[in-house]
């Protein structure tokens, strides 16, 4: 029980703290350094799969987790999506965008580890601690989608874990609901607050820097050094 | 009209021997550094050549530079928007290393430390990138006075669309070096490109640069740039350039290329240019260069001086593009040519085209090349190497190339004439005795202070940039407005530890 309230009571205010206070230290102080760390200029061929594929799974699972986790199951009852239903959609995209970020993070990694020297050159501590808790959370995550909700019974989360995430915000976190979900669950959702407290120290930081302004600011940029 | 004014550079391919002193005093000055190894803001190239990076101007291959679309309008070579966000994982167009070279140092460790024996130690050759032994196989320069150019010269893109082939048997074909840097284009497609809108154009002197701490390594601007003159360092994934040695600019000295140069052949100065002119100059049809020159203004007509005052540039900044060597070579005798106009970025660095491959060709041909007839004889008649001059200097206008080396060949039989003490004869080509004469002066004998016309920036400014140089920001002026841009690398290591609120 001790260890539940460290995992689920504790671990979450750490790892939003290390998110929040992270991300305006390295704002502050670290701007320069605040990249995608693109090492496309070492190795073109394996990124043109990998990195597209990845992202593209990436972005739809961070968009499926939103919809799970934080619009509750009596919201989607009311606007009449049955409780099968969203089961099937959740499945049928988990397991796609699953697949994608599969594909994508194996050839990445490949890339990476396997293919050329100059690569291991590029890498940083931070991207090796970024990359296994990603494959890690990642991989829990399959795991747990394929074998409790494909092939197993299912498991309704809904009503579990997206009830502690939500908890957590109002500060009145509800330990034993998420105690009792599965382990396998339970390993998915530590790995992911781990990911999350070290992100801001990371080049995950990029994500934050998804250049929608391109779209509407004129082409060309003109800076004065005194204004008229 | 609203005016600007632009820091210019004109060389003078004739007096280009080649001998790379630019690329290395560049090189000791900005890209010494780790991350950089295989960057080189200046290079010298060998044409016809393929040129570093590799075939840089096949923009079928790179997309580089801009396009006019069916409706005539510009778009970037690179597609639209949205599809250039959408690619943004992984960039189609981007060179690798492998492209531009893979530096190599020697292990000049194992001819002190290797053991006693029966053989000489050897220094062989290791990656500079990865530490490996490695196999030099290229090089930034590796086809220079075309050397290989039966493997290398005839991959040469601008070959591909001239009429007569060029031969490259030694005593039929011709060369001549192209030094490049960064164009501080008047329409950068590198800027237009940036996601993260890092890169930007100064409005006091038109220099391009990229704000360190904006860029996010979405390298857009790598690709799109069709001259190849935005690199990504490799370890900060940050995109670095030219910076047309702005520090020295600034304090009203030449650049560290031009300085050096050996040939003397850089020119630097102040043109004045109509801003709202620059997208239609981009959009022309055709004649690009005449569009670009129509962008450029006469410092010397009132109206253009009061409305440069209205648009606040200083009147020494006037005055200096009064005397600017770039006005007078691209638009007094208008003997200078943009580098690939059709790319329709308007590029600023300017090249007098080399007389010498007519020369040559007409000697081997039995005539005499300092015979004005013989030389003119040639132009008209040498078209292969005119052919190729106008695919490099005016996107394939080879009557505008004729037409400058007419020039350079006309001042060249004058000055002979006058040296020998003959009466000259008319010139046929539109410039008069004394025009011909400063024209030469110009070109041949021009002193520091003629070639260099660079105003100093205002210190007014000046105390401005200083206060957010050294990071304090509420010390400055409430004034200024852009937001601290470390826009070149070589204090960015200090940066990293260093506050920079």
């Amino acid at each position: 029980m001790k260890l539940h309230i460290a995992l689920f009571g504790v671990l979450p205010y750490l790892a939003l703290a290390s998110f929040v206070i992270g991300h305006i230290w390295r704002w502050r102080y670290d701007q320069f350094g605040w990249t995608t760390r693109t090492s496309q200029l070492m190795e073109k061929r394996w990124l043109m799969w990998g990195s597209p594929i990845f992202h593209a799974g990436l972005l739809l699972l961070i968009l499926g987790h939103a919809t799970g986790l934080l619009i509750p199951a009596s919201l989607t009852t009311w606007l009449g999506i049955s409780e099968e239903t969203y089961h099937v959609i959740a499945l049928v995209g988990g397991l796609l965008a699953g697949s994608l970020v599969a594909i994508g993070l194996t050839l990445l990694l490949l890339r990476r580890f396997v293919t050329k020297a100059r690569l291991r050159i590029v890498t940083r501590s931070a991207d090796l601690v970024m990359y296994v808790l990603l494959a890690l959370t990642a991989s829990a995550g399959m795991i747990a989608t394929i074998g409790v909700n494909m092939l197993g019974g299912g498991y309704n989360y809904r009503e579990t874990i997206s009830v502690w995430l939500r908890s957590l915000f109002v500060a009145n976190p509800n330990i034993e609901l998420m105690a009792s979900a599965p382990w396998l669950y339970q390993t998915h959702a530590v790995l992911a607050l781990a990911l999350i407290a070290i992100w801001p120290y990371t080049r995950l930081v990029h994500l934050w820097s998804i250049p929608l302004g391109y779209l509407v600011r004129p082409p060309i940029v003109y800076h004065s050094p005194v204004r008229k | 009209m609203r005016i600007r004014a632009q820091m210019a550079m004109v060389m003078n391919l004739d007096k280009c021997i080649g001998c790379s002193t630019c690329s290395v005093t560049c090189k000791q000055t900005w890209t010494n550094r780790d991350g950089v190894e295989y960057v080189w803001f200046n290079n010298v190239e060998t044409k016809p050549g393929v040129g570093y990076p590799i075939q840089w101007e096949q923009q079928l291959r790179w997309r580089g530079g801009w396009k006019l679309d069916r409706s005539g309008r510009l778009r970037l070579r690179a597609g639209r928007k949205l599809w250039r966000l959408a690619t943004i994982f992984a960039n189609p167009n981007l060179p690798v290393l492998d492209d531009y070279y893979e530096p190599a140092t020697y292990d000049y460790d194992a001819l002190v430390s290797a053991p006693a024996g029966n053989q000489m130690p050897v220094a062989r050759p290791l990656s500079a990138i990865t530490g490996q032994p490695m196999k030099i196989t290229w090089g930034p320069n590796w086809d220079d006075d075309l050397g290989g150019s039966q493997l290398y010269a005839r991959t040469d893109p601008n070959l591909a669309a001239m009429t007569q082939k060029v031969k490259f048997s030694l005593e039929q074909t011709f060369m001549f070096h192209l030094p490049r840097i960064c164009e501080h284009c008047l329409n950068p497609a590198c800027v237009a490109a940036c996601p993260s809108a890092a890169m930007y154009k100064r409005e006091n002197d038109g220099i391009v640069l990229v704000d360190q701490n904006k860029c996010r390594g979405w390298r857009m601007c790598i690709s799109a740039c069709p001259y190849k003159k935005v690199y990504l360092n490799r370890l900060t994934s940050t995109a670095e350039k030219c910076t047309f040695c702005f520090p020295r600019i600034e304090e009203g000295t030449a650049t560290v290329c031009s300085e050096t140069c050996v040939g003397r052949i850089r020119y630097i100065g102040v043109m004045l240019y109509d801003l709202d002119k620059v997208e239609q100059a981009a959009a022309a049809k055709d004649n690009l260069v005449e569009a670009q020159r129509g962008c450029f203004l006469n410092p010397f007509d009132p109206a253009v001086v009061a409305q440069a005052e209205a648009d606040g540039i200083p009147s020494d900044w006037i005055e200096a593009a009064r005397q600017s060597p770039v006005w007078a070579l691209v638009m007094k005798y208008q003997v200078a040519l943009p580098l690939h106009p059709e790319y329709r970025t308007l590029p600023m660095v300017w090249y007098i085209p080399p007389l010498s491959p007519i020369l040559e060709a007409t000697t081997a041909l039995g005539g005499d090349s300092a015979s004005a007839d013989d030389i003119f004889h040639g132009i008209t008649q040498l078209r292969i190497p005119l052919e190729y001059l106008a695919q490099v200097l005016t996107g394939g206008d080879v009557d505008l190339v004729a037409g400058v080396l007419m020039k350079l060949a006309a001042m060249r039989s004058h000055m002979r004439a006058v040296t020998t003490g003959v009466d000259p004869e008319a010139s046929g080509v539109g410039l008069e005795a004394s025009e011909l004469e400063a024209m030469y002066r110009l070109l041949a004998i021009a002193k520091i202070p003629d070639r260099f016309v660079i105003p100093k920036r205002h210190k007014e400014e000046g105390a401005a940039l200083a206060a957010w140089e050294s990071g304090c920001v509420l010390d400055a002026p409430t004034t200024v407005r852009m937001a601290g841009p470390v826009p070149v690398a070589a204090p960015q290591f200090a940066n990293r530890s260093g506050r920079r609120p």
